[in-house]
Formats: structure tokens, sequence, C-alpha cells
């Protein structure tokens, strides 16, 4: 017999199914009072779902929900709410040109007369409040296009504490902070955790789940793994349970680069963006740039890849100078971009994955404008096999995979291309550990076969381990060059961020 | 560099439409003596009041990352239903604007329903329902105009309270209720938060389908109130009232600095967008311009308009 007093929150065999997928299988969730209880998975594993019907947006298709001891049925994010639950989304949810009060207290405004008019101070004296106790400058009364990423995120904070939650569900709220931020919401989240406040705290950076939850529970593929004091595990076991096997080296590095150089950029600046930058690539190398977030890494490959146009400077591709005006003769010269917003930028998430893979080459495989389809079928194929896309066939659409599925969906419409020279930005962001470890090794497989590999990054294990050569780059200018032999983090975080931080 | 242009952005972005009509107002008194004349003014805030009085209901449909196509028709349908009920079945002058307001509203109704139960984009759904009240309006008029109201409906349209006309108080009217609502109320914010993000709208325990429905009702009525305005300044309604009507009040709207895209605006800019197209008419006319060319130029200035908000708006989404 559990003692279910115990728990301020418990979902009993839970089971939601969406067409084609079993989400959740019987899992099993219960949280204590006052706790930091980390939930992490692979993509796809279900974590987000078990999230949702705590907040109200799915119900269950089967499975009891208690909330100190009663039976509650969560029909609504606003019954949720009521309930004393809050949630920060993954994605930022904030409306772009409302303010920061409004934003904050948005369904929940004060009100006067009749209960249709808005008391405007009362709401932004609540809110000045609520940012102070977060210790956020900033201004309630500003727009929130206005502030920076990492300020709106900890408007988010600042909008579930609002609530007065007694459940905070947190899922990654640390992607787009800096360290300093995460300082900060980590402090926040032990003061709440002291007022017998529960946060449930969803994150891929095992890192942080040591250093602030206390205690894990682990879920692959819609199923309960097992729930344990973090004191009792290490890294090591809980990457074994989400993953279900053991990973070998994460950063496999089997490959050489070759000694001739596949592109120079010579003297390449645009206005304040990037000043006077000189760097060239080998063929089958592995050239990591570090640097902050902003720092004009991506704005570096977008001017590179014919994006955005630059006010001078050379490039030079296999020892021919070359114009690029266009990601169209980017692409024509060998060149390849993999972005680092691929729901935005890259994917085309109503589409399926047959679509998302092929589209750069239907070109190729068509007959007076009529695409084969039937070959096309078999390539998309071919690529679900080669790089492990787990998707029940190719016909479904992008959007229903997970984000580690999704980026090497992306990844293989580029390698249908056949480029000479690769540039990743981020290409791990937001994916599980799983996913990473074979995007590491198909990067190692690539360089080996002589594709010139740029890797942006903001994760400093992941392009130490995996770059030949790191150059690091602060705002605008390149402040250092390191081999991997030579290179550490605190080396990169000196020419990153003297006088400043690393953003992670 | 980047600053300064961001800022340049956002000056345009608050202030724009103030310093286009200023301007206008300048220049035309320079190139015009007859432009600064009471009587023209007033002239042109009346032919103006009708466009202004349907965009401030456009605005909100288009704040919530909508659009009413179907006000044209509308405005002559309510026209016609209230002369109609007046000339045809003797209804006493309120009774006769009350029911032709309710149906009007009604309309809206259906247009709101469509989009938010029916699943319509409201550019389709809208587009519908304009060509179901056109066609309505036609038959209920045999598409003959209707006259004969009497002096005190025909004040409503060309009445006067000391210098103002009746319309232009009923413009100022509107326009003061309706910022009230926009800027004091939780339906003007929620539509607000529509247009700006519906889902997190959704996920703070808003009603969308209950604010959606509601801006196309507003939408109905201003259009249904101008139509009956118009109806009343012309001494008899017209089954071909209000064509076109739609793209003014877009033009209005966007010209004022309302966001095609939804969640950014207001109705105080639509006004003065509306009156910038009333004194560039008026301009044009009196530059003895020809109604045929003033056509093309108004469709100049609305795809000026938008993409001044396009500029105005990109790269903003970054932090």
């Amino acid at each position: 017999m559990i003692d279910k007093k115990k728990y301020i929150l418990s979902l009993e065999n839970i089971r939601k199914t969406f067409p084609g997928v079993t989400a959740l299988d019987n899992v099993t969730f219960r949280a204590e009072a006052g706790e930091i209880h980390a939930l992490v998975g692979e993509n796809g594993a279900g974590k987000s779902t078990l999230m949702k019907i705590i907040a109200g947006i799915y119900s269950p298709d089967n499975g009891s929900i208690r909330l100190g001891g009663n039976i509650v049925e969560i029909s609504s994010p606003g019954k949720a709410q009521s309930l004393g639950i809050g949630m920060i989304h993954q994605e930022l949810a904030l409306v772009p040109y409302l303010t920061v009060g409004q934003n904050i207290y948005l369904g929940r405004e004060p009100h006067r007369y009749l209960k249709a008019f808005i008391d405007w101070k009362k709401l932004y004296n609540m809110a000045e409040e609520q940012l102070g106790a977060l210790k956020l400058e900033v201004d309630p009364k500003t727009f929130v296009i206005d502030i920076p990423i990492a300020q709106q995120q900890m408007v988010e904070v600042a909008k579930a504490l609002s609530i007065n939650a007694k459940i905070i569900i947190m899922d990654e709220p640390t992607s787009a902070l800096t360290d300093k931020e995460t300082r900060i919401l980590f402090g926040v989240m032990r003061s709440l955790k002291e007022q017998g406040i529960t946060i449930i705290y969803i994150s891929h950076r095992l890192e942080e789940i040591f250093e602030i939850a206390d205690r894990v529970t682990v879920l692959r593929d819609g199923l309960h793994i097992a729930t344990s004091l973090i004191s009792d595990l290490s890294q090591d076991d809980i990457v074994r349970m989400m993953v279900g096997r053991e990973l070998g080296d994460l950063y496999p590095k089997n490959t050489i680069p070759q000694e001739n150089c596949i592109l120079e950029v010579k003297n390449l600046s645009s206005g304040k963006l990037l000043k006077d930058i000189n760097f060239h690539l080998n063929k089958g190398e592995v050239l990591g740039i570090s640097g902050l977030i902003g720092a004009g890494r991506t704005e570096l490959a977008r001017a590179i890849f014919g994006i955005d146009s630059f006010d001078s400077g050379e490039i030079f591709i296999d020892g021919t100078k070359v114009s690029i005006n266009s990601p169209g003769e980017a692409i024509r010269m060998g060149l390849g971009f993999l972005t680092e917003d691929r729901k935005e930028q890259g994917l085309f998430m109503g589409m399926s994955v047959r679509e998302n893979i092929t589209i750069g080459v239907l070109k190729k495989f068509s007959t007076f404008g009529f695409p084969s389809f039937r070959k096309l079928k078999i390539l998309a194929g071919k690529f679900i096999k080669q790089m492990n896309i787990r998707t029940p066939n190719v016909n479904q659409k992008v959007k229903n995979l997970s984000g580690g599925n999704q980026q090497k969906v992306l990844i293989a419409r580029w390698l249908n291309l056949n480029p000479g020279i690769l540039i990743l930005d981020e290409p791990t962001r937001g994916i599980d550990v799983g996913a990473k470890a074979e995007i590491y090794a198909l990067i190692d497989r690539l360089a080996g076969e002589g594709v010139g590999i740029i890797l942006i990054s903001s994760e400093l294990p992941e392009i130490i381990g995996i770059s030949d050569r790191i150059i690091v780059i602060r705002q605008g200018e390149i402040t250092g060059e390191f081999t991997r032999e030579e290179v550490t983090q605190d080396k990169i975080m000196q020419c990153a961020a003297a006088g400043g931080r690393y953003a992670s | 560099m980047h600053l300064k242009e961001a800022d340049l952005k956002d000056f345009l972005r608050k202030y724009s439409v103030a310093m286009i009509l200023l301007i206008m107002i300048i220049a035309l008194s320079l190139f015009s003596w007859r432009f600064l004349r009471p009587s023209n003014l007033i002239n042109i805030s009346l032919q103006t009041s009708i466009v202004a009085i349907v965009a401030i209901g456009m605005t909100f449909t288009i704040l919530t990352g909508g659009i009413d196509l179907s006000v044209g028709s509308v405005v002559a349908l309510s026209g016609a239903l209230a002369s109609g009920f007046i000339v045809r079945n003797g209804f006493p002058l309120y009774s006769a604007i009350t029911l032709a307001l309710l149906i009007g509203v009604g309309i809206g109704m259906l247009n709101g329903l469509l989009i938010v139960k029916g699943n319509i984009p409201p550019f389709v759904a809208t587009l519908a329902v304009m060509a179901i009240a056109r066609g309505l309006t036609l038959v209920y008029t045999q598409g003959r105009p209707i006259s004969g109201m009497g002096d005190d409906f025909v004040y409503w349209g060309s009445g006067k309270i000391g210098l103002l006309p009746v319309p232009v108080l009923i413009l100022i009217i509107v326009l003061i209720l309706s910022y009230i609502v926009l800027r004091h109320t939780q339906f003007g914010l929620y539509v607000y938060a529509i247009g700006g993000n519906e889902e997190t709208a959704r996920l703070a325990g808003i009603n969308n389908d209950r604010s959606k429905i509601s801006v196309y009702m507003i939408s109905s009525f201003t259009a249904s109130l101008a139509g009956i305005l118009l109806t009343a300044r012309l001494w008899s309604a017209q089954p071909n009232a209000g064509v076109g009507l739609e793209l003014e009040a877009i033009a209005a709207t966007v010209l004022g600095g309302t966001s095609l895209m939804g969640g950014y605006g207001g109705t105080g800019g639509t006004v003065a967008g509306a009156f910038i197209m009333g004194v560039l008419a008026n301009g044009l006319n009196l530059l003895e311009i020809s109604a045929y060319s003033q056509r093309v130029i108004k469709g100049v200035i609305f795809i000026l308009a938008v993409m001044f908000d396009i500029y105005t708006k990109k790269e903003k989404k970054k932090g």
C-alpha cells in the first residue's frame, strides 16, 4: 500500500494515445510537496505529454489524477490554474505586442466596475512586485517583443509564480538562459521549494538535474522506467535508463583532416556584426566555431551561405574566388547549411518525411517536371534506414516526429545534395542524448568521406569533443584559435567572454 | 547603427500616421486656398465619417488576426432594411433602426460562427457572407432605391449639432467607446492577445471563440450603423451602396498602423488613416484629378501602407 497522502500530486496508470502512437502507457508519476522533481527521458519518451495532462491541455484516455489526495479532473488550462498548477512551456508562449505586465496576468487581470474593466494600476503594481521577487529589472510596461529572449523566459517564470501555484511545471526553462540567469532561476526555485511549492523540472541537461533536483523520474517510449532519489544515481545510470542501452563513446573521432583547403574566408566584414573574419577549412576537417549567443556565429554562417549580404571580404572555394548571392547559388557550389531553427527555417512541418527529405532533389528525379514518386519514396526510405529516423512510414508528417528525428530528417535533406562543405548551426539543440550520439557519429563519418564541416555550437563539451580545430568569436571578431590537442573549456571561455560570461 | 534603425522603426510605428496627415494638410493648404475653409473641412469630416465608422469595427477583426470583407454589403443591407421598415411597414423610426442594427449584428454573428465553429478562414467566410448580404439587399429592394423616409430619419445623416454634422458626432462617440473597450476592458486585452498569439491566449484560459465571435459582431454593428447614416445622408437606400467599402476600411486600418497579422494597433490610428484617405480624395478633387484616376491612386496607397506595415514589423522578432 502506498501512502497517497504523502503525495501532493499523483498520476496513476495514465494512458494516452494519439493516432498511430501510444504516448503514455500505464505511467505512474508521484510528486511530494516541496520537492524539485526532475522528469527525464529522450524526446518522444512522453514527458511533454505527461506534463500537458497535468496542465489540462490533454486529457488522459485512462488513469486517475489525485491532487492532495482527492481525485480531480483537469479539463482545461484554466482549470489547472485554478487548482494551483502553473506551467512554463518550452517554447516561449508570450504575446509579443502585449506588455510584460499584461502577459503575466493574461486571463487573470485584476478588474473593477462590473468585472469588465481592467485595473491597470493594480496590475502593474502586482507585476512590479512579481518581477522584483525574481530580481528582474524590467519595466512591466514594455512590450515583450522589445526585451531579450532570456528576460522573456524569466517573464514566463513570473507568470507561473503569479497564479500562486502549488505545483509549477518547468519544461526546459534554461534552454535560452545564460549561466548567470540560470543561477538566478535556480535560486528562485530553491526559495519556492522552501515555501513548500513543488516543481516538476524537465531538462536535457543532466548536470542541472544533479544540481537542483531532489528526485528524478525516467520515462522511455511512453513507459515509466524508474523514480529515485537523485543522490542514489549517477549520470551514467540515468543515461542508461533513458536510452535503454549502453552508449559507446559519445564523441567518436576516427578521422583526421586532409591537407587541401576547400574553403577560405578572407577579411569578411559586415557592419558591426562581423569584423575582419579570416579562416580556412580543410577537406575532411571539423572546424568548431564557439562564442556567446549573439557573438556573430550564425551571422557568419549566413553571410557565407549567401543569405545575408556583407560589406567586404572574399570567399574562396577550392582555391577559386566565388561570389555567393543566394542560398541557391551556395547549394550549387556544394555548400550546405543546417539552420539552428529547424522549425521556422528548416523543415516544412506540415509536410511528410518523404517530401522534406527529397525536396532539394526533385529536379533530379523528374521527367518533364513530373517527379517519380516511386523513386523519391525509395530514396527517402534509404535515408530513414541509414540515419535511423524513427517514423511509422515515409508519409508521416514531420511535425509528429520528436525533435531528434526532425533534426535527422533535415540533415538527410542536406546529405541528399552531397555537399562538400556542410555548416551545422547548433545541430543538437533540444534533442536527446541518444540522437545526439547518432549525429556525432554521422559528423565523424562525413568527415571521413572528405566533407568539410563547420560546427557552430554553444555546448562546450560537444564542440571540444568533435572538432579538429576551434575558433572563438566575440562581438564579431575572431578572438582565439585552438587545435584539438590544446583546447580546454577555460581557454574558450576566456576568449569568448573576457569580462562577460559564457552562454550555455 | 542597428539600434538606431530599430528606434526609427519604433518611432515610425507609433507616430507616422499623425505625421503623414499633418504633412498632407499643410501641403494641401499651400496648394489650394479652398482646402482650409471651414465648409470644406466639415465636408471632409462628413464624407470620412462613414468609412471611419466601418473601419473602427474592421480594426477589431484585424486586431485578432482576422478580416471582415462583408462590411460593404452589410452597409447596404442595413440601410435598405431600416428604410424599408419605415416606408413599407410603417415602423416607427427607432424601432426600424434598432431592428436593422440587430439584423446587422446577427450577420456578424453568422460570420463569427462560420469562422469559429465552422473553422472557415475569415477571408473565405466573410467573402461568402459579403455575397449573401449583397444578394439579400438586392432581393429586398428588387434592385431599386428606397426613399421617402421622412425628415426625422434624414436628420441622422444631414443634421447638425452646432457646427458638427450628426455622423461626425457619432463617429466621435464610436471612437471613444472603442478606445475604452480596447484599452480598458478584459475583452479588449483579449482581442490583442488572440491576434498576438492565439495559442497562448487559449492556454491562459481565455475563451477565444467568444472573443472572436464578438469582434465580428462589433464589425457588423459599426457597418450597420454606417449604413443607416449613409442612407440618411443620401435620403435614399441604394442597393449598390458600400460596394468596395471593405477595401477602404481595410486601407484605413492598415494606414492607421494596425498590423494585418493582428495583435498590434488601435482605432485612433484607424480614424487618422480614414482621414488621410478622405483628405487625399478631397485634395485630388480640388486639384481636379478625375475620379477614375483617384481609384488607381487609392490602390497604390493601399499597397504602400501594407509595405510600410511589413517594414516596421520586420526583424523585430529577434531578441
